[in-house]
């Protein structure tokens, strides 16, 4: 199964944006990321820029409407994410514990819908379905 | 072939489903790998055993032909599905359940996969009450109906509440497995936190109500049997059903006639189930004997020093408070320190208790129980006007209507 695994957290709560603390947070990523596509198991990552940067598009009656800032005011923004190809939602769980992110903000996993016809799955314990 | 008396045939029928619906279940669900499938198809095998049986005559092996029956009613199933050129895992799996020889009267060994499914049915990604539901319905063989009416919600809310969480587990990938040694003991937790939710809903219902209610507290007792049976190492398991076994025990004199309900202080002690505290103080000792100390079988060591004194005053008080030091450096909380605090008073005498609950106030400031213990201190003080306050205050907490007559009653009495 494919999974979102979405990385929010805070952005004034970063432990730090440089500095010895930021560098070994950033080889942590790199290291996880490495491991991640070694195993052949990343279909795509990616950080992303701060929320400062975005803009929110509404399409109301014919007409586009661009606002500053993200489209819902939460306290924590997405930060990057994992698009990852794992057995079932355990092993999802498994890494996403593992994301440096995890220890500050917070990890969501979203199962990806698979519209075409599924492939088979790398086996092992077998999910129902319902 | 004369026909067999519509008593025999039912009979037979809900024998066969009493005892084998989860097993088959289970099976079905780790042949099919299709939660909701294997449910339809069981159930329309037992549809076909009432059709069939009373002409057929009861087959040697009724687990075997249901399970036969569903197996094969799932094949014609998918085939029928729509799409189904275009599904691989299931041309796979109906690939597989074709492939083998099969005859549905022959006493085919059919997998317990029993643990899998109580594992899948309490993972922590479902949500709790959904995980209740899913459990009584797969493991208990619960009808939907009788849980809806169990949990006093509507059936068709909670038709939909299961539907949901079947969804869930083929949408999120939610694994059909037992967990493997490094998930363990947190899925374990999550199932027995599962069951005695099972067991406190069952045990916290009023005696009126009740009489309607399926006994959700034998249910949960039977479930954890059921998990001790198949996990005989997890000793959590054995203490959570020494626990419930313990509780449910005492359970005939926690009310009275009028549906008050009696503290245990001044429960009828020849009322308890004398059988049920033999049976969980075994368990009991045989799961501490194992040295593997969890906090269902500390619990289960307090009930059990209860259900064994003569009286309130003669308990074991000082044993008691030792265990919920043991539990409380375990699984930190107000609510053990309160009992703690209350054994404590036993001890040392009411004055003793009413200053270290005073530490409480602040955790527990909304939660009944402390502050009807902290109106007992004080009506054991004499110290009227407060303990009075102390009572009111408890009667806002509850909405249990057992619980509001006892204090209703206390207030009257010390106003008296």
């Amino acid at each position: 199964m494919e999974y979102l695994l979405l990385i929010y957290g805070e952005e004034s709560k970063v432990p730090a944006r440089e500095g010895p603390e930021h560098e070994k947070i950033f080889a942590e990523y790199i290291a996880f990321t490495a491991e991640v596509r070694e195993k052949g198991i990343a279909l795509g990552l990616n950080p992303l820029e701060p929320v400062s940067s975005t803009k929110t598009v509404r399409v109301r009656n014919g007409s586009a409407e661009t606002t500053d800032g993200p489209f819902a005011e939460t306290k924590e923004q997405l930060a990057g994410y994992y698009h990852l190809e794992c057995k079932d939602l355990d092993e999802a769980i498994a890494y996403a514990a593992r994301i440096p992110g995890a220890r500050w903000g917070s990890i969501e996993i979203r199962p990806i819908r698979t519209l075409n016809p599924p492939t088979v799955g790398r086996g092992g314990d077998p999910a129902p379905s319902a | 072939m004369n026909s067999l008396p519509a008593a025999k045939v039912n009979a037979a029928i809900d024998l066969v489903v009493r005892e084998s619906w989860s097993q088959t279940l289970s099976a079905l669900v780790y042949r099919i790998r299709d939660f909701q499938l294997s449910e339809d198809v069981l159930q329309d095998a037992i549809l076909s055993a009432w059709k069939s049986w009373p002409n057929k005559g009861i087959p040697n092996s009724p687990q075997s032909w249901l399970y036969q029956t569903a197996l094969r009613k799932a094949i014609d199933q998918i085939r029928r599905r729509e799409n189904f050129e275009s599904k691989r895992p299931q041309i796979e799996i109906l690939h597989e359940l074709e492939s083998e020889k099969r005859n549905e009267d022959s006493d085919t060994e059919i997998p317990d996969e029993r643990l899998r499914l109580i594992f899948t049915c309490c993972h922590p990604a479902i949500e709790k009450r959904s995980s209740v539901a899913l459990t009584l319905r797969a493991v208990c063989g619960l009808t939907t109906k009788e849980i809806a009416r169990a949990f006093l919600d509507q059936e068709s809310t909670l038709g939909q509440r299961l539907t949901r969480a079947k969804r869930k587990i083929r949408d999120a990938g939610i694994p059909y497995r037992v967990p493997p040694p490094e998930l363990w003991e947190e899925r374990l937790e999550s199932v027995l936190s599962v069951i005695y939710f099972i067991f406190n809903e069952g045990y916290q219902a009023s005696s009126g109500e009740a009489l309607l209610r399926v006994d959700l507290c034998e249910e949960a007792i039977r479930l954890a049997r059921i998990l001790t049976q198949l996990a005989p190492t997890a000793t959590e398991a054995s203490g959570l059903l020494a626990l419930m076994l313990l509780h449910h025990a005492r359970h005939a004199s926690r009310i009275d006639e009028n549906g008050e309900f009696i503290p245990l202080e001044y429960q009828d002690r020849s009322l308890w189930n004398r059988a049920e505290i033999e049976e969980g103080d075994a368990i009991l000792k045989s799961s501490l004997s194992k040295k593997s100390v969890g906090p269902y079988q500390i619990q289960a060591a307090i009930s059990a020093l209860h259900a064994k004194a003569t009286d309130w005053e003669s308990t074991d008080w000082i044993q008691i408070e030792r265990l919920y030091e043991t539990l409380h450096r375990l699984q930190s909380s107000p609510v053990v320190r309160l009992n703690q605090y209350i054994a404590i008073s036993m001890i040392d005498g009411p004055q003793a208790g009413l200053t270290l609950l005073a530490q409480l106030a602040e955790p527990l400031t909304s939660y009944q129980p402390y502050h009807a213990a902290k109106a007992d201190l004080r009506r054991r003080l004499s110290q009227i006007p407060e303990a009075l306050a102390s009572y009111q205050t408890a009667l806002k907490l509850t909405s249990n209507q057992a619980e509001q007559k006892f204090l209703q009653h206390r207030i009257h009495t010390l106003e008296g």
